[in-house]
Parts: C-alpha cells; structure tokens; sequence
C-alpha cells in the first residue's frame, strides 16, 4: 500500500493555566504517491501542527498517520521538510548542506559527488557549490534547501510556508522550480502557504482548513498545477476558472477571520 | 596638585586635537561610501566606527604626558621640574642678650641619586654665623642654625626672620627657591620647589622604564629570566583555561541536553559563578598550598563555569528547525551532536574562551601576588617592596600587552575557525 495518509488525527495542547487549545479535530486525508497538495487557512488553524505530526516531531492525541503502510513514530529521511528559513546549517558549505542527508546515510563520496551536482545544477546554483550557506540571498537558500531536501530522496516532502519570506519576484521564480520540480521527481509534496494564489498554482489538491477547533473545512481538485507544468506561471494565472476559484477560497477564508475576530471580541 | 595639572592637560588635549581633526582632517575627505553619507549618525551604533587618528593620537599623547611630567629625554618640552642647584636665603636670630644679626645660609639642592657636598662656607661677621647644607629634590632638610651660631643653643636665642618676613615657631614663609618652615622646637626646615614633574620612584620617565625592561631581558630578574617569568604566568593560564574547558564545555552540553545534569549543576554553577576566582585564592591555598597546583586550580576553576556557561547556551542557542531539518535528513542522534550542536555552539563558546581567558590571565596574576617564585605578578610585586617603580611599570605594561595579544589572537582564531558567527 503506497501513499500517506492521514486517519482521524486529532491534537489537544493542554496549557499551564489548566485550558487546553483543541489544535486539530477529526482530520483525515489520503494522498496518493506524487500528489501536490497545498493547504490553507487562517492564522492558527493547525497547519503547522499537521506538518509537525506528519514529519513526525509531534505526537497527535488521537489518530495515527500511515506512510507506505507503516505507521508514522518519529521524524526520519522518508518525509522530507522545507522550512520557512533558518533551517540551513551556516557552518557548511552549499555543497555540504546539500549533501547531508546521503552522507548521514553513509553513501560513499563519489555517488554523494554526483547527486549533489545534478540538484545543484537542477536549482541553478552550480556555480555557487563551494560558496558559504551565509552569503547567499534568500531565494538562493530556499533553493539550497529543496536541494538539500531532494538529495535525501524521501518519500513525501513538506514544506512550511517555504516561499513565505520571499519577495514577489523571487516567489514567483520558485514557484515555477517546484513545480518543475515536483514534475521531474514525481514525489509527494504537501505546501502550507498563506497566498491563495500560491495555494491554486502549487495544488493538485487544495485544502483549505477552518479554525477552533483545526479541521478540513473544504477541499478541492484543481487544474493549474497541471497547467502551470506546461506554461508559464502568470499565464495560469489568466487562465479559466483561477480567478473564480481564488475569489471563492478568498471570501470563505475572510470570512473564517472575520468570524474569529468577532468571538475574541465578543470575548472581551 | 600634579594629578589635577595632569587631567586637565589630558582633556584640553583631547578637545583640541578632536576640533583640529575635525577642522583639517576630515574636510578634506570626500568620500562616498555607504557610511559617509548617513545624515543620521547620532544614535545609529553602526554609524560610529573607531577614529584612527584618535587612537594615534591617544597614545601619543599618553606618552607625551608621561615624558612631560617625568622630565623624560624623548620628549621635547617638559613642566617644570623640581629645583636642583645652590640657592640661599638670609635669615635674623635673636641671642639671649637681645642681640640681633642676620646670616646666610647656602643650600645645595641634588638629585637623590647624585652625590652632593655640603658647600664649606666662611662663618662671616657676627654671632649669627652663614651655614652651609644640602638637600635631595623633592625632600627637604633641617637648617640647624643653632649650631652653627655662637650662643645658639642658649635659653632666649631664636631666629626671628627669614628673607626680613617674621617667623614664628609653627611658621612658613617662602624664599627665593622653595619655602622656610620652622618647627615647633624653632628649628628651620628648607623644602626647596617640587615643581610639577613627579619623583622616579612614583613614577620613572618612559626611558628609564625601557631601560629596566632591556636590562631585565638580558640579565633577568630575581633568579629568573624575563622569559620565564611570562612564559610561567602563561603556562599556567593555559593549564587553568584547558583543563576547564575540557570538563566545563562537555558539562555545559550534558547540562543543555539533559534535564537531570541541568538540575544538578544548575544550583551549583549559578552559585559558584557570582564568586570572584580571586575570593578563592584562600581557599584555594589552604586546599592545594600556594605553588603550582593551587595555581592551576584556581584558574581550573576560573575557566570552568565561564566555559559550562557558554557551552549551555552555545546548545540551547540552537534554532530548533535546524535540529528538526537535521532528524528529517535521517541524522541519528550522535550525528546530530557531531554536525549540528557542536558546530552551532562554537561561536558562543568562542565567545566564553575569550571571556575565560581573559578572566585567567587576570587572576593568574592576583594569585602570583600572594605568593609565587616566579611569574609577572610575582615581578611587580617584588619590585614594589624596594620601591622599583620602573619594574612595577614595566610589569604592569607587560601584562597589560600579553593579555590584549592573547585577545587579539583569540579573535583571529574566531574569524578563521568560525566565520558563520551572527551570520544566522
Ligand atoms: N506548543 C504549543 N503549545 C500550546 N499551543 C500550541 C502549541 N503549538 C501550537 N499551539 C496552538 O495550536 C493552534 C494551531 O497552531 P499552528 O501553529 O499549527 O497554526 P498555523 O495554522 O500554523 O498558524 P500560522 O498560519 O500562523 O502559522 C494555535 O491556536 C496555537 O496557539
Ligand atoms: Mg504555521
């Protein structure tokens, strides 16, 4: 049995003060094998708290997660993350971050060579392999990250607003690069953002999470993952049906935040 | 008096060489670089670099100050000194009958050091008889004119005036060369004019301080050659700092990786790190005696808790996405040690070896202080007890250079061996 999936997680935090925060409620998902998944949702849903328990730092208070037909107990190369930022090691080299996770293994260094060389031409810093993690720009070390993260060759990959900190032009460029990437490797990727628009062009499967308590609020199958394989990015964006859809997912999620600030206020 | 003379000197230096730089210098730059151009400086840290020519100028002028007022060669202009030389200065005695006569006495002023006559003077006209006497600069000497006059040891005979100014027993006038004071007994006492300059043994020229540390590095001091007393002082800071990084900087790590070693030691070394090394050194001695081993000790334990202390942080300072990026790489826990604590922990713990040593390379010389055959401390404060200003100056500078160099180098090591520091 291949795929991930997700049975009936449920998260409680309980918290010093005696209250506990419900963080996830009932969750269930099944991803098949090279799925592209993006989830949405309004600060504080849980996403974070699902990506957590997928790659294993947290375990849910209910519910399980299957990958491949095992059951998920702690983090391991299977599961690949991308984080937001800060997540390279400064004290290597490009070369060396990206080599890492072979070289945990123990893949002899010939082999670790060529791997790290293909990834690094892949995300186009092969002239950058001896350069500091520290003197490159931001784009160009969420670039080191994915690569440092394919040389692993896991089974799924999770990213975590890994687009987040960038700036509009440089988000749009790695927008392109996972796809292209996702494309090439065939790999399960799941892609926490907050930019609707990133959520419609970087899923096959959208889902977008309610809060109080976390849980799937909606779910859709969309086209422009497909398409944007083929085009260009800002062409997708003009195609049929994106600026509906995002329009749609925009109002549902303003309304969730609208909601949530009524009852804090409501609660003061 | 000097002091004051001294800090006022200082300051007016240092306001006018910064409005003269400020005048001539840095007009004429016409830079463009990033900092230059900042309209906004006052309060902008990073806009503040050091001034070059300020530092240049500081120790120059620390050396222009010192030459000044120590009489120095090196330097061309000097606040006056002390008066050296024959002066002489009159002075009316009263004899038992009533009888007045004035006399003169002849003073010879020397250097301490100099070797000085009594200048042989005819008695002269009179029952009050011109005296000869010498006395050493920045002393001063009795007078004894009783003595010397005709009936001076009689009830009734006093002198009356110095230079035609009354004096009294308990008195002070002041004369051509310095001052005139009688003592309560009416004996005179010369103290000729110190001048602004200060004595060799409160504080010896830059020459004479040069001169002794030549003299010293050829011929040693006390047993021992200039060499070894630094080189002991530095082996045993190196001993101290090395044995305590070796058990503090893997205790630090157990205390930031287990919660039984943090609740352990945690009372100990926040307790232990507020006590001064230096309150130990009884203790120590007590414990370990006074030589080498209760040295070494005692900067063991100076170093220790500085180095457990940034070795803890240097582990929790970890950002826990590298840690979790690390697990998902597959790492086991030793690799995760191996490729990620230890490195991430390097700049803090850098950061304690400089703190540590420079808290060693102190202590080490308090302790040589209290006792020890040889070693900087042992230097000055040997030369204190015969009142060596030149050494204890020269002591004092050579700690202060060894423990700069040593900080100097220590960054150097830094920039070289962890270059990401604040890089994150
Ligand atoms: N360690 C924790 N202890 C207590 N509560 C927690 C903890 N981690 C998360 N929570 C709570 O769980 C809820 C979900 O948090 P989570 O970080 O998963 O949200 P998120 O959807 O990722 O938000 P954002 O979009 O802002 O990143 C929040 O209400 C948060 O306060
Ligand atoms: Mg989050």
């Amino acid at each position: 049995m291949t795929g991930l999936s997700i049975q009936n997680i449920s998260m409680r935090f309980d918290l010093p003060n005696g209250t506990s925060v419900q963080a996830l409620k009932n969750v269930s998902l099944d991803l098949k094998e090279g799925e592209l998944m993006s989830v949405l949702g309004p600060s504080g849903c849980g996403k974070t708290t699902l990506l957590n328990i997928l790659a294993g730092f947290l375990a849910p208070t209910e519910g399980k997660i299957v990958l491949n037909g095992e059951t998920v107990r702690g983090p391991g190369p299977d599961r690949g993350m991308v984080f937001q930022q800060g997540a390279l090691f400064e004290w290597m080299s490009v070369r060396h971050n990206v080599e890492f996770g072979p070289k945990m293994k123990g893949m002899p260094k010939t082999e670790r060579d060529i791997v790290t060389d293909s990834l690094l031409e892949t995300v186009g810093l092969g002239a950058f392999k001896d350069k500091a993690v520290y003197e490159l720009s931001g784009g160009m070390q969420q670039r080191v990250a994915l690569a440092r993260c394919l040389a692993n060759d896991p089974d799924v990959i999770l990213m975590d607003e890994p687009l987040g900190a960038l700036d509009a032009l440089t988000r749009e460029k790695m927008q392109g690069l996972v796809l292209k990437l996702w494309k090439e490797t065939g790999k399960t990727v799941i892609l926490i953002t907050h930019s609707v628009e990133e959520a419609l062009l970087l899923g096959e499967r959208l889902v977008v999470m309610a809060p109080r308590p976390g849980r799937i609020h909606k779910e859709y199958r969309l086209p422009f993952a497909e398409r944007g394989v083929a085009a260009d990015l800002r062409a997708v964006k003009k195609s049929e049906g994106f600026s509906e859809t995002r329009d749609e997912i925009l109002s549902m999620i303003w309304e969730m935040e609208e909601e949530i600030m009524g009852r804090s206020e409501a609660a003061v | 008096m000097t002091g004051l003379v001294i800090l006022l000197v200082y300051i007016a230096i240092f306001a006018v060489s910064a409005w003269a730089v400020k005048i001539f210098v840095q007009r004429r730059q016409d830079k463009h670089d990033f900092t230059s151009l900042k309209t906004v400086t006052f309060g902008d840290e990073s806009a503040v670099t050091p001034n070059r020519i300020a530092s240049v100028v500081s120790i120059v002028t620390i050396f222009l100050i010192w030459g000044a007022f120590t009489g120095s060669k090196l330097v061309p202009f000097h606040v006056p000194g002390p008066f050296i030389g024959d002066t002489s200065f009159t002075y009316t005695a009263k004899n038992a009958a009533g009888q007045e006569d004035a006399a003169t006495a002849y003073v010879t002023v020397h250097r301490i050091e100099d070797q000085a006559t009594v200048p042989e003077i005819a008695p002269g006209e009179g029952f009050a008889k011109d005296i000869g006497a010498k006395v050493g600069a920045w002393r001063s000497g009795l007078i004894k004119v009783q003595s010397n006059d005709e009936g001076g040891n009689d009830d009734g005979y006093q002198v009356v005036a110095v230079d035609g100014q009354p004096i009294l027993p308990g008195g002070e006038v002041s004369v051509a060369d310095g001052r005139v004071s009688m003592t309560d007994k009416g004996t005179l006492n010369f103290t000729p004019k110190k001048g602004l300059q200060m004595e060799p043994i409160w504080m010896p020229s830059p020459e004479a301080v040069w001169n002794r540390f030549w003299e010293i590095a050829k011929n040693g001091y006390q047993n021992f050659s200039l060499a070894q007393h630094l080189g002991s002082s530095l082996m045993r800071v190196f001993a101290g700092f090395i044995a305590g990084s070796v058990v503090g900087i893997p205790l630090g790590y157990a205390m930031g990786l287990s919660g039984w070693f943090r609740g352990w030691f945690d009372p100990i070394v926040e307790f232990m790190r507020p006590v001064p090394p230096l309150a130990l050194i009884p203790l120590v001695i007590i414990w370990f005696g006074i030589w080498e081993t209760g040295k070494i000790i005692l900067l063991f334990l100076a170093a220790l808790w500085i180095m457990t202390i940034a070795a803890r942080a240097g582990v929790s300072g970890v950002n826990i996405t590298k840690i979790h990026a690390a697990y998902s790489l597959g790492a086991s826990k030793w690799q995760i040690m191996r490729h990620v604590i230890i490195p991430n922990s390097l700049p803090e713990i850098f950061t304690g070896a400089r703190v540590a040593m420079g808290v060693c390379w102190g202590t080490v010389v308090a302790a040589e202080l209290v006792a020890a055959q040889k070693g900087a401390g042992m230097m000055i404060i040997a030369a204190s007890k015969f009142q060596l200003t030149d050494i204890v100056i020269m002591g004092i500078v050579l700690i202060g250079v060894i423990g700069y160099g040593i900080d100097i180098l220590m960054r150097i090591a830094e920039k070289w061996l962890v270059p990401w520091k604040g890089r994150s």
